[in-house]
């Protein structure tokens, strides 16, 4: 290691040197601090001259919010411009746009005339109303199954087995696939007819079932369908979580006569707070995007009756009905349900210094 | 019991008594375990096995065999294969030539925003707020910014007439939706890019690097000389968690490309409509394309499997 650190420190020193004009190389730093920062004026290069006005600023800048702060800029203002641009100025667009009437095929919307029209509108709309209790219903059932399932496969995981990492690359293995594609296995897996689904519970003598036909069991089907794909996921967080506990806890539960299931519970699962907090933000934000799902599963806009979702149906009354403008309020009303998730999450993780 | 089995597994031992020795002092909590273990895997398995099967039967193999059960020789095709393969390639093709721009800018930008959110020296508490706005961004339901996105570059950006030499040249102008696309999908994997550098900048020897700025060396100069040829091993995560992210992602490219009869429509596109006939679903023809769709991202899982796991896990 040190051995790497001198030949790092030999590189640096060697491609300094022909950056130095003046003086040594703190001097010479601080030189090319002030070309970096894009804002010198060409004769303040000359050492003996005055500062002129940009580099007081300058240096008021940086004695303010820290040394680098200005040369630092370049790397990541461009970057968050960018995106800033992409995310929240979209966001605010949306949202302009949410308070206009704006559908059908004009090509841009009118702005001169901004109400709550389409927020009313919503409110009135019992398909908004299903498909908002719907998203609710599929984000807590579905982080909450897939929390509990990938804890389990976590702990089993971690009791020290062999093939280990064949059973991890196994469970994980959905994941990597696309919802595009996951939604063909599942649309095969409940055909009605052939599907392994209805085999199964006809083994215990059950059904047939029409899991997508039917309004009160298709967005169950889904939900048990997400959970396949992202528990892995959560196993894999889980186990990060597990790794981290110091065995010293394990043995302290065992001395004192814990029983395995007591020890998990009382010892184990509190310490994984962290872990479920991470995993469950990210898995209500792979929620929300169920909408590549159920688009797949039909082919269309239009999900099976009863799992219809505000992020299909944003996308539908956007899209196929052409109504931008109530298409903008649903996606605000989805905005602020994800908001509601992850500003307290943020605000958490600032708190801890944890960003 | 994880503690037994390591200590009697002597190094000079022989597999075969390595394995007796197992087997002896399995105990049937341990059989419970691997049975559970074995049951779950076949969970997470069956429905791509039963893709897979379903992908190589022919009409009636598919309603006389069971789902899972591969087809009889008489029962086997690979007729629909052809056809997904005939009908997906220019998908690939098309989707490779957005994933593969996107994933790389998107990875390099978002090095350098990690790096200049977390190596130099500001103050920390600013650099936590810009560190915050940028990862709420990961969060963000893409729903909430699509009508703006359709009206920024349908109305704003008039990429269509902006390359109207590539036109000339004989390439169908609806590739300007490769071109949104890629741009597109750079703004929206910064967030993450970002995010996943900076755990790893986090921990990069500090001396170093504090050394190197007391020698007189730049920013900039820090950054190519120590931070971008230690970025090895995350650059490898960023870029397999992006890939697959962008390969598999439909929205945008339901908004941007719109039809799947476009000739610059993306895979997933084309897969979500596959199949489907006003006669009934053609499931092996669906479970063909599916597959076909999904090599790129599983071959990138099956050799950089590692990475993956990290990359999800951070």
């Amino acid at each position: 290691m040190s051995n790497f650190y001198q030949r790092v420190r030999r590189a640096i020193n060697l491609s300094a040197s022909d950056d130095q004009r003046v003086g040594d190389g703190d001097e010479g730093g601080r030189d090319a601090v002030r070309t970096d920062g894009g804002v010198v004026s060409e004769d303040s290069r000359n050492p003996g001259s005055e500062p002129g006005v940009l580099d007081r600023l300058a240096a008021g800048i940086d004695g303010r919010l820290g040394s680098d702060f200005l040369e630092s800029s370049i790397f990541w203002i461009p970057p968050f411009l960018l995106m800033g641009l992409f995310v929240y100025g979209a966001v605010i667009w949306n949202f302009l746009i949410s308070l206009t009437d704006y559908q059908r095929f004009a090509n841009a919307p009118d702005y001169s005339n901004l109400d709550f029209e389409m927020y009313t509108r919503a409110l009135a709309d019992s398909g908004f109303i299903d498909a908002a209790v719907n998203t609710f219903i599929l984000l807590v059932a579905f982080t909450a199954g897939t929390l509990a399932v990938g804890l389990i496969l976590a702990i089993l995981i971690d009791r020290g087995i062999r093939f280990e990492n064949s059973f991890r690359t196994i469970y994980l293995l959905p994941m990597s696939l696309s919802f595009v594609v996951t939604a063909q296995f599942w649309l095969w897996i409940y055909n009605f007819n052939n599907g392994i689904a209805n085999r199964v519970i006809g083994v215990f003598g059950l059904g047939p079932i029409s899991w997508l036909g039917d309004q009160n069991i298709v967005l169950w089907a889904v939900i048990f369908a997400l959970m396949w794909q992202f528990s892995g996921y959560a196993m894999v967080v889980y186990l990060a979580g597990l790794r981290a506990i110091p065995d010293e806890h394990y043995e302290a539960a065992k001395v004192d006569g814990a029983s395995t299931l007591k020890m998990y519970w009382r010892v184990i699962i509190p310490q994984l707070k962290g872990a479920t907090i991470s995993a469950a933000v990210v898995l209500m934000v792979f929620g929300m995007k169920a909408f590549d799902f159920l688009y797949s599963l039909v082919g269309g806009y239009r999900p099976p009756n009863g799992a219809d979702i505000l992020a299909t149906k944003m996308v539908r009354e956007a899209y196929a009905n052409l109504n931008w403008a109530y298409g903008a309020a649903i996606a605000i009303v989805l905005f602020a349900m994800a908001l509601g998730v992850i500003g307290p999450y943020l605000v958490y993780e600032f708190r801890r210094n944890n960003l | 019991m994880k503690d037994d089995t390591l200590r009697t597994d002597g190094g000079t031992a022989t597999i075969t008594d390595r394995l007796r020795r197992n087997v002896e002092q399995m105990t049937i909590e341990d059989a419970g375990l691997y049975v559970v273990l074995l049951l779950a895997a076949g969970f997470y398995l069956v429905p791509i096995e039963s893709g897979l099967v379903t992908s190589i039967k022919t009409g009636t193999a598919i309603v006389q065999t069971a789902p899972f059960a591969p087809p009889g020789p008489s029962g086997f095709t690979l007729a629909k294969w052809q056809a997904a393969v005939e009908a997906l390639l220019r998908g690939m093709g098309n989707s490779m030539l957005y994933a593969v721009p996107a994933t790389i800018i998107s990875a390099f930008v978002g090095s350098i925003t990690a790096y200049g959110l977390t190596i130099p020296d500001w103050k920390q508490s600013y650099k936590a707020l810009v560190l915050a706005l940028i990862i709420a961004g990961i969060f963000i339901p893409y729903q909430a910014v699509l009508v703006p996105l359709t009206q920024f570059w349908s109305q704003w950006a008039q990429l269509t007439d902006l390359l109207s030499f590539v036109w000339a040249l004989g390439i169908p102008d609806d590739y300007v939706g490769i071109v949104e696309l890629v741009v597109t999908h750079v703004a929206y994997g910064i967030p993450i890019c970002t995010l996943l550098f900076r755990t790893y900048y986090k921990t990069m020897s500090e001396e170093m690097i504090e050394s190197a700025r007391l020698d007189g060396a730049t920013l900039r100069r820090v950054y190519r000389r120590i931070v971008f040829p230690l970025s090895g091993p995350m650059f490898a995560v960023v870029l397999i968690y992006q890939f697959t992210q962008i390969w598999n992602d439909l929205l945008f490219t339901l908004v941007l490309v719109s039809t799947e009869s476009s000739p610059a429509a993306p895979v997933v596109l084309i897969l979500a409509g596959l199949g489907t006939s006003m006669e009934g679903q053609d499931f092996a023809l669906r479970m063909a394309g599916a597959f076909f769709a999904a090599l790129p991202t599983l071959a990138v899982y099956i050799f950089f499997g590692d990475e993956f796991a990290e990359g999800v896990a951070a």
